[in-house]
């Protein structure tokens, strides 16, 4: 069985900035759980001679020249945005600070 | 806000020292001076109009991919043989997850627990010439992020109605230093800090990886403090004060956190773990957020990006592209040109040293070279509000300048003004002084018939010279120089007048 709990459903939630109803919650548990349980069906295959990996490809080292390429006009980076001021993206404010 | 009315005095720093011992620990920030982004090609500049330095990378737009900038990783390398680290051969880049606009992804690309460069140190020397070791616990890649501007009555965080968003810096490469905790540093602490940026910042200058301008936010200083009771080895509870950039700035930080945090404990209260934000006008700190070493940034592999590996002959090529360290060129440079301590001390902190070291090699001695950047040059960049080493004067100027002066062509005051009739566009020392017929008057003829026309209109002066008074005659050079414009060679004057005299010079 996962070690997936209610909590942690919570927890993660509040990360994502996500609001969830208490059913939603009891079914995330469960079904978080079972693809943690899939997931962790890799680990029977793998054994400890093999390195986590973070890439499906084989590949290191894909670097970029320092050259420069296109750009975006003021226009065009805002041409998604819900609101604009002087050629900025408009933003409630937040109290938060990183 | 944790900050109370209630919160106790800081004790004075001498008295905090008595008491406890302080723990440092920095995290610096360094902007590097890659042509593009870190993960992109659009421009990293500086100063540009908002939202014109950014493409679908940088504004996180979907279906997009980071590339990794090669230059960006060979700086991250260089910098880390320079903090005496050791290179990874293989790590990867991590995503950092948070809320907040100033990244459009809501994840800063960094690194976690693979960093390319760990395990270092760095020397500085303190204010007395002794050396400490500040020892390095890691260097990681990561990318800036956008620049967020409070927009309401207070214009800051505080009360602000909302908040507005430049993505041109989000991308910009970053490289974060982290040190390992600081012990021993007593009484020292603050000025170790100083010295520990000012080297961060000497050394990625040297190696042309970054702007390396504070003011501009290329380097920028988190800074760590807690405090233990004297003779205890467990760390206290630490604040950490956010973007302290400046030099002064980091050090009067520091100072004040170990006042602040020894007043707490005095009083019997507890260190709330928190960032703090610096007050430049009070050199004192204001709570900023609650931090936990628990944050939780859900840090993974970034599956956008391959893993970077790297190879001794990779590593050994870059070593021998590192400049000579600043320190040990500062060391060489003290002693080749015999300056005092003060004297050498004035100039590093004018950051001229490359300027001097230039005309020096141009060819002047290491005094007139001194002489002009830290006196006309200086005086000049200052009447134009710029930085000396900004005005545009090329060594070989100043060099060709000394020279018209040491062959008895100009004298310092004409010099002066060639100086700044070269500044203004009108070419050359010796070509300036052609054209505006400046070279000393010093021939017979002309300076004679000077000499002779301020006798004429000074007897007194004359008959006081005559008397055996023959420091008078410095009121007779003034009318000379004056009818001459300022070309005449005193030390000709002095002669011309003892001559007419009769006096023995």
């Amino acid at each position: 069985m996962s070690e997936i709990s209610r909590a942690d459903v919570e927890h993660l939630a509040k990360l994502a900035h996500i609001s969830m109803t208490d059913a939603e919650l009891e079914k995330m548990t469960s079904e978080l759980g079972v693809i943690v349980d899939s997931v962790q069906k890799v680990q029977e295959a793998a054994g400890e001679d093999v390195p986590a990996t973070s890439h499906p490809l084989p590949l290191t080292n894909v670097f970029r020249e320092d050259r420069v390429g296109h750009v975006f006009t003021a226009a065009e980076s805002l041409s998604n945005a819900p609101d604009a001021v002087e050629s900025r993206f408009k933003v409630p404010a937040i109290l938060d600070e990183e | 806000m944790t900050e109370t009315l209630t919160e106790p005095r800081p004790l004075s720093f001498e008295e905090a020292l008595q008491k406890y011992d302080p723990v440092l620990g920095f995290e610096v920030h360094v902007e590097l001076n890659t042509a593009t982004k870190m993960f992109s090609s659009a421009p990293n500049a500086f100063g540009d109009e908002p939202n014109t330095n950014v493409n679908e990378v940088c504004l996180g737009l979907p279906g997009t991919l980071p590339v990794v900038n090669g230059k960006a990783v060979e700086s991250a390398i260089k910098l880390g043989l320079a903090l005496n680290c050791s290179i990874a051969e293989y790590c990867r880049f991590a995503r950092k997850q948070y809320f907040y606009p100033d990244t459009p992804k809501n994840w800063q690309t960094s690194q976690y627990d693979e960093p390319i460069a760990f395990d270092g140190y760095v020397d500085v020397e303190l204010d007395d010439g002794e050396i400490f070791r500040v020892e390095i616990e890691r260097a990681h890649m990561e990318e800036d992020a956008g620049k967020l501007t409070h927009a309401g009555t207070s214009g800051r965080i505080q009360g602000a109605d909302y908040s507005l968003v430049d993505y041109n810096r989000s991308g910009v490469p970053l490289i974060e230093i982290v040190t390992k905790p600081i012990t021993g540093a007593g009484e020292r602490a603050p000025q170790i800090a100083r010295a520990y940026v000012s080297a961060v910042r000497d050394i990625v200058k040297a190696l042309d990886i970054s702007d390396a301008r504070m003011e501009r936010g290329n380097v920028r200083c988190d800074a760590n403090v807690s405090l233990m009771p004297k003779g205890a080895s467990a760390f206290g509870t630490r604040s950490e004060t956010k973007n302290v950039n400046s030099m002064r700035a980091v050090e009067h930080a520091v100072h004040f956190e170990i006042r602040r945090h020894a007043g707490i404990l005095e009083a019997g209260g507890s260190i709330v773990q928190e960032t703090r934000h610096w007050q430049e006008t009070s050199r004192t700190t204001t709570s900023g957020r609650p931090k936990s070493d628990a944050d939780d940034y859900r840090y993974f592999p970034e599956p956008d990006l391959v893993p970077v590996t790297t190879t001794a002959e990779w590593i050994e090529a870059l070593r021998a592209e590192l400049p000579e360290p600043p320190a040990e060129r500062r060391r060489r440079l003290r002693e080749a040109w015999a300056y005092s301590d003060a004297e050498f001390r004035d100039v590093v902190a004018a950051g001229l040293l490359d300027q001097i070291e230039e005309t020096v090699e141009s060819g002047a001695s290491a005094a007139a070279a001194r002489k002009w950047w830290m006196g006309e040059i200086s005086r000049l960049a200052n009447a134009r509000e710029t930085e000396p080493a900004a005005l545009g004067v090329e060594p070989a100027t100043i060099v060709e300048l000394n020279g018209l002066i040491d062959e008895g062509r100009i004298n310092d005051k004409i010099a002066r003004q060639v100086l700044e009739h070269h500044l203004d566009g009108e070419g050359g020392p010796a070509e300036i002084v052609q054209k505006r017929g400046l070279e000393v008057v010093s021939d017979g003829g002309a300076l004679t018939a000077a000499v002779e026309k301020a006798m004429a209109e000074n007897p007194d002066v004359v008959e006081k010279v005559a008397a055996g008074k023959l420091k008078a005659i410095g009121a007779l050079i003034g009318p000379v120089m004056k009818e001459t414009r300022g070309q005449a060679d005193a030390g000709k004057v002095r002669e011309i007048v003892l001559q007419k005299l009769g006096i023995q010079g």
